[in-house]
């Protein structure tokens, strides 16, 4: 999918030293640790499983983003495109939440 | 169309991107419908989550965290010209898909044994409440498994290419590219275990 | 074949150079100029299905014919008449045609960044087409829901809704794809010197669209999953019965579907603003305030959603949010068309049929987008909600603004797709009906909203028949004259005399190649160097 036929663009990306194993193994031992204190404060009661949900599983799915799908190693451009979806999510929920949460 | 063809792999891997961009919107519908409901239902969503086999969704999170760890680490070993190396990991990946669908299957053939699926007599008689959760948790993870699903068989094809040699150390942008929907799967489950086993 | 560029021009796009010719050639064709072209064959067609359902509606209001329809038919009718029109015509309509055709060849590429994709998003297209006909005649029989599929009697009723619903999911996918191919070529195939201000307005406009197409088509897609489910295995999300809520059906429903009006008016604004440079022979007036107010028609023009649902029983605060950014909405509108008409204002005219229909297009969509301010009022939407005037308004702005930017763009770029040059005098003649008709029609409409004709009724009451015979007879008119238009492209397409590579002395890349264009668009890349609508007698 990635052939075409044009002259004036020759990807220079990825010429750079990739990471190796090391990195993402700390990544998932901090994934599986972030997963543990989740489970935990799930056990304190509503309010505290709550808090966990806001802001643990954000970390979680942005080392996810971040490391295993390579967005630190790349440009503006996919950044972009990842910020832009998670805003234009969290605006679709700001405004239905200024119906639901008025009603 | 011999001649000069050149690759653009930044432009394979922001269209493959912009994929997820509707993956990611496809799946916050379902997010939007969710805290829609657990706004207007929250003693029911409790309730409903309580009835969840919570140890159950824990393993298969770990099982899902691995198996994105192993993609990745598939990648930096075909940078390094590990074809072995590559092959394994991805085998485990799939493996330990096969191990989250298994679990899975059991999770559901438990809830169908105590009535509790959409349409059953013995949910029709529990509170709205909790209706509408165990018709968001069957949607939910039943779209979530279908991913999950599609991810196996293309990782499989993937490994064969790595086999084959059309993945290579010089060219592995299919597999980046089948590795970046694997953690979207893996992402999507992130956000999944809390709000149906451990928040709710 | 590249690399030997012999000495006599390159065939045309037209032109079969594979191992496989005639049909098969086309339908396994990535040539994106052949793309867009089987596109434009398919909705084409499509349009003449749904103009009739809309010609045959119409007759049921003139109450003689309703001996021959039944009221359940008439609900089919107006679902079909909205499914095909909205989703197989307005929605795909220029990116798919002129988008496919056009953007690589303004940004001076071989083709789009995914040439396969591209086929298979055709493919998507029919299918989807397919499926949404197969809906009509099979199961439960024609929807009667209305195109909005709006729970919960989309859930209840007995007509084929599964089918027609996953038909539109399938199209979006379509949609999506093409949107994704799109936004990478725009990224990474432009011409070397092709700086992002130096696009022309329309590969914004397309741009734009784009991106609406990948933000809000998915919320539609997996609301139409959940439509189905909730038919297969009742999973309760919208029924009342189990605790779910029709009015979340609706929010989710109206995030993609508002987001789709303009995903239709966008790149037809795109086109009017290629085609009013080239006869005004001047430079666009405010470059940047075009393409920045394409971004901002569709980033504003996502968050709008709720003023669908004004009657519906949001609360206060949602109502007066969504009042507010529908009236915002209307601002970077608004700066288009003052920058349409300051690009006319001291230009040297050259008349031609696209600029008529650009004009037409100007007119009509001021009425379309002035009505629709009215509606963004919440006094004012109470008394017009699911009356005629939503009829009359959308159909100014879908039919008034998209259709006629697809005529007009149509018009100006034909000679370039086919080669061949129509009737000038023929499309004039066509015109004029069109234009009566369409404003007895919907100026009709329009009245007869304010007087209280609600929307969708099989019967009205006698006070209102006046306008409805009025609404008809324009309807007959309007039909006439669309039969003329495409009468005339089709006679061209065969019988036409050969166009010049530059009739109407446009400035873009397309016009500096051959006409029809040679498969691989340019023998070589050009280097760009300036803007886009720099004319010569200007520069003194």
């Amino acid at each position: 999918m990635s052939d075409y036929t044009h002259d004036s663009h020759v990807s220079t990306e990825h010429a750079v030293a990739h990471p190796g194993y090391g990195i993402f193994i700390k990544v998932w031992v901090a994934l599986v640790i972030l997963t543990g204190l989740l489970v935990l404060s799930s056990h304190f009661g509503q309010s505290y499983a709550v808090w966990g949900l806001l802001t643990l599983t954000p970390i979680k799915a942005g080392l996810v983003f971040y490391y295993f799908m390579h967005l630190k190693y790349e440009g503006a451009l996919l950044k972009g495109v990842v910020l832009i979806t998670i805003g234009t999510l969290l605006i679709f929920f700001a405004l239905l939440f200024s119906d639901v949460a008025f009603h | 169309m011999t001649g000069h063809v050149h690759r653009d792999d930044l432009g394979a891997r922001l269209g493959m991107w912009l994929f997820l961009v509707t993956e990611m919107i496809l799946f916050g519908g379902l997010f939007i419908a969710y805290s829609y409901m657990r706004y207007r239902y929250p003693a029911e969503f409790h309730h409903g989550g309580g009835e969840l086999n919570a140890t159950l969704g824990i393993i298969n999170t770990i099982v899902l965290l691995t198996s994105s760890l192993t993609v990745v680490l598939s990648i930096v070993a075909i940078q390094k010209a590990d074809k072995r190396k590559a092959i394994a990991f991805l085998a485990t990946t799939i493996g330990l898909g096969l191990v989250f669908l298994v679990i899975k299957g059991f999770e559901w053939a438990a809830k169908f044994h105590h009535g509790l699926y959409p349409s059953a007599p013995h949910l029709g008689t529990l509170p709205q409440g909790e209706q509408v959760f165990f018709g968001l948790y069957f949607t939910m993870t039943g779209l979530h498994g279908l991913h999950v699903l599609v991810g196996i068989s293309v990782l499989t094809v993937l490994a064969r290419m790595v086999g084959t040699g059309s993945i290579r150390q010089d060219r592995y942008i299919h597999l980046e590219n089948g590795g970046l929907y694997w953690h979207l799967v893996d992402v999507i489950w992130i956000f999944l275990l809390p709000l149906f086993y451990l928040a709710a | 074949m590249s690399g030997t560029h012999a000495s006599t021009a390159p065939p045309s796009y037209l032109v079969d150079t594979g191992t496989r010719k005639g049909l098969m050639a086309w339908l396994t064709t990535t040539d994106h100029k052949r793309i867009g072209v089987l596109y434009l064959g398919a909705m084409v067609t499509f349009f003449m299905v749904a103009m009739g359902v809309g010609f045959v509606m119409r007759l049921v209001q003139l109450t003689t014919f309703q001996k021959l329809i039944s009221a359940q038919t008439y609900n089919a009718l107006f679902t079909v008449h909205g499914v095909i029109m909205i989703f197989l015509f307005v929605i795909p309509g220029l990116p798919a045609v002129f988008g496919n055709f056009f953007l690589p060849i303004l940004i001076g590429a071989k083709d789009v960044a995914f040439p396969r994709l591209n086929l298979t998003s055709w493919y998507f297209f029919m299918a989807g087409a397919i499926l949404a006909v197969l809906s009509l005649f099979t199961g439960g029989g024609a929807p009667d829901t209305g195109w909005s599929f709006y729970a919960p009697f989309s859930l209840k009723t007995g007509t084929n809704v599964s089918l027609a619903v996953f038909a539109a999911f399938v199209l979006g996918f379509s949609s999506m794809l093409t949107g994704i191919n799109f936004i990478t070529t725009i990224h990474r195939l432009r011409a070397p010197g092709m700086k992002w201000f130096r696009m022309p307005l329309f590969c914004w406009a397309v741009y734009s669209t784009a991106w609406i197409q990948l933000l809000a088509t998915p919320i539609i897609a997996i609301t139409l999953v959940l439509v189905i489910l909730e038919r297969f295995f009742g999973i309760g999300i919208f029924d009342p019965a189990k605790g779910g809520d029709p009015l979340l059906y609706q929010h989710l429903f109206w995030i993609y579907s508002h987001p789709a009006v303009y995903i239709m008016i966008l790149p037809a604004m795109g086109a009017i603003t290629e085609i009013i440079p080239t006869f005004a022979k001047r430079t666009i007036f405010g470059y940047k305030a075009i393409a920045f107010s394409s971004i901002a028609i569709a980033a504003v023009g996502s968050l709008v959603w709720a003023h669908h649902m004004f009657t519906s029983g949001m609360s206060n605060v949602a109502q007066i949010v969504f009042s507010l950014l529908t009236m915002i909405v209307a601002v970077p509108s608004a700066i288009k068309v003052f920058n349409w008409v300051g690009t006319l204002y001291k230009g040297s005219i050259d008349f031609q049929p696209p600029l008529l229909f650009t004009l037409t297009f100007i007119f009509l969509f001021c009425i379309g987008g002035l009505t629709g301010v009215m509606q963004g009022a919440l006094a004012v939407n109470v008394h017009l909600h699911d009356t005629y005037f939503i009829v009359g308004h959308f159909h100014y702005v879908m039919f008034g603004g998209t259709v006629m930017g697809f005529f007009a763009a149509l018009l100006y770029w034909f000679p370039k797709m086919f080669g061949k040059m129509y009737s000038k005098k023929a499309i004039y003649a066509s015109w004029f009906p069109m234009f009566v008709g369409f404003n007895m029609l919907y100026f009709g409409m329009l009245i007869l909203g304010m007087l209280g004709m609600p929307r969708r009724y099989y019967v009205h009451l006698p006070q209102y028949h006046t306008l409805h015979v009025v609404a008809t007879v324009g309807s007959w008119f309007l039909v006439l004259g669309l039969l003329g238009f495409f009468a005339t492209l089709l006679y061209a397409i065969f019988k036409g005399e050969k166009a010049e590579d530059n009739p109407w002395g446009g400035l873009t890349l397309e016009w500096t190649i051959p006409s029809p264009p040679p498969v691989e668009n340019f023998d070589e890349i050009p280097t760009i160097t300036a803007g886009p609508y720099v004319f010569p007698q200007e520069a003194q």
